[in-house]
């Protein structure tokens, strides 16, 4: 696709767009033919057992991993064959929170926010610390930025680890379990910062999650994957309304 | 048993293969942009300079070692002036930089091999990605340059220690001052004893470096897979390291006879 076309297909089509996508590890078939879009500032929810390949589905999509076969176009860019310079500037629109936050814990929580900062934008320092402070605050990270990330909470971590994947202005966010082994409350701080940048800055996000409230209150859509592939897609009251005995079950948490 | 035999042979060929991309990977990745001077800057004062003691220490060690072992072999053989010239050249031409090699080994390819495996356990490698930081030049280039670089620099500090060591060591039965032991151990000694084993350091520091960042960046499996990248990185760079000075040695012989 020359650049011509892939500017067109930027400007008409969904930013992310999977099709037939499979992965496997060794004789394990993970994905077995993924189809799942997102549309400008729409959030979608991946649901899904315990390994279920939704994380594989996340990484597969930043290019962590590579596909067996299928098609994943991001902003109308196919880039299962991309090459690492190529991938470097399409991440640099994307944002990924990992489970786990994956903040360098050798680096206090202002240098881990300021790292793509010093690396991808143009600010001089004075202005770099600057947005450093106001992504701290826009997360209520403020007053922590001197300490290391072993000395702060699972949810600050979370709340850090959002902030760096939001440094560069993404137009893409990935999250991968935003609010699993979060208290209640800082779940649902975690849920108002999603929708602010969707709200805010009309970021496309997909949510891999477990947790339904969760799923209910930021996303546009839902997709509940099962055998590597999506059983069904909707919206939550879709969802509900499904007489599907799996759908039934995986929403009323029956064993 | 021929099967369980093939199946080891075949994991090695593709160690070494996995290794060799990994090394292109990060050669490419220490002569393109953007060059990562603060990281590398920040790895000689973690890597080199906070080694600095412990090459000393080792230096001095082998030195006082080699003094007493060739004192008593050469008052054997009625030879005790050619003490300072041997403990020298010795010293300068295999001790210093092998020890050197293998004591930094030690502390630094564990380091960096605990380092690299819990970052990549707990995804902090896959996030650099993810912030379109490329892990081969933030991570190992730096690493390896930095250990190239300080080899040598350890090892002239070992020399020193060693040699200053031994003088101490023969002043004690015989007294000599530290000049004359000087000039009588280069009096013996030729720029190929002194110049190539000590750039052969670097050689080490490369395997130290490369060695360590690879086990680091492929360790898996939580807590066990940081120990076990520690523990192999460590294995793996001293054995190459006393595999390499074998052929360096002789490689060495061969280009200044």
């Amino acid at each position: 696709m020359s650049e011509k076309d892939n500017a067109a297909a930027e400007s008409e089509g969904k930013p992310i767009q999977v099709e037939g996508l499979r992965k496997s590890f060794g004789e394990q078939r993970v994905l077995t033919g993924i189809h799942l879009e997102a549309g400008r500032g729409e959030t979608v929810s991946v649901l899904g057992q315990s390994g279920t390949g939704k994380s594989v589905l996340l990484k597969l999509m930043i290019g962590l991993e590579r596909a067996d076969s299928g098609s994943i176009r991001i902003h109308g860019k196919e880039v299962t064959g991309l090459r690492r310079q190529e991938w470097k500037e399409l991440r640099k629109r994307m944002g990924f929170l990992f489970q786990g936050a994956a903040l360098y814990d050798s680096l206090t929580v202002e240098e881990n926010v300021s790292f793509p900062l010093e690396r991808h934008s143009r600010l001089t320092r004075a202005e770099r610390n600057k947005r450093t402070r106001e992504l701290l605050a826009m997360v209520g990270m403020e007053r922590e930025g001197d300490k290391l990330p072993g000395q702060i909470s699972g949810g600050m971590q979370k709340r850090v680890g959002l902030a760096r994947a939001l440094a560069l202005e993404p137009d893409i966010l990935l999250c991968d379990e935003p609010t699993a082994g979060l208290d209640p409350i800082t779940a649902a701080e975690i849920d108002a910062l999603i929708l602010k940048m969707q709200e805010e800055r009309n970021v496309t996000s997909i949510v891999v999650t477990h947790d339904l409230p969760s799923a209910r209150t930021i996303s546009d859509r839902l997709a509940l994957l099962r055998d590597g592939r999506i059983l069904i897609e909707g919206s939550f009251e879709e969802l509900e309304d499904s007489e599907d005995p799996f759908v039934a079950q995986f929403l009323h948490r029956e064993s | 048993m021929p099967t369980h035999w093939g199946a080891a042979v075949v994991r090695i060929i593709e160690w070494f293969g996995e290794l060799g991309l990994f090394c292109a990977e990060v050669t490419r990745a220490m002569f393109l942009p953007p060059y990562e001077g603060a990281e590398f800057a920040r790895q000689l004062d973690t890597l080199g300079a906070k080694s600095l003691a412990l090459a000393a220490l080792a230096g001095a060690a082998t030195g006082v070692v080699l003094a007493l072992e060739t004192h008593e072999s050469l008052s054997r053989f009625g030879a005790r002036a050619l003490l300072p010239a041997l403990l020298m050249v010795s010293m300068v031409k295999e001790s210093g930089p092998i020890i050197t090699a293998l004591i930094v080994s030690g502390r630094v390819a564990a380091g960096i091999g605990a380092e690299l495996g819990a970052m990549k356990v707990t995804e902090q490698i896959d996030a650099m990605e993810a912030s379109a930081v490329d892990p081969y030049g933030f991570l190992a280039a730096t690493r390896v340059s930095a250990c190239v670089v300080m080899l040598p620099l350890l090892t002239l500090v070992a020399d020193f220690c060693g040699i200053f060591a031994g003088w101490i060591t023969c002043t004690m039965t015989e007294p000599i001052s530290l000049q004359l032991f000087l000039n009588e151990g280069v009096k013996y000694a030729t720029f190929s004893d002194f110049l190539p084993p000590t750039l052969k350091t670097a050689v080490f520091g490369g395997i130290i470096g490369i060695v360590s960042c690879f086990q680091g960046m492929r360790a898996k499996g939580g807590t066990e897979g940081v120990e076990r990248a520690a523990t192999s990185s460590v294995v793996c760079s001293s054995l190459l390291i006393v595999l390499t000075d074998v052929l360096l040695v002789k490689l060495i012989e061969v280009i200044f006879a």
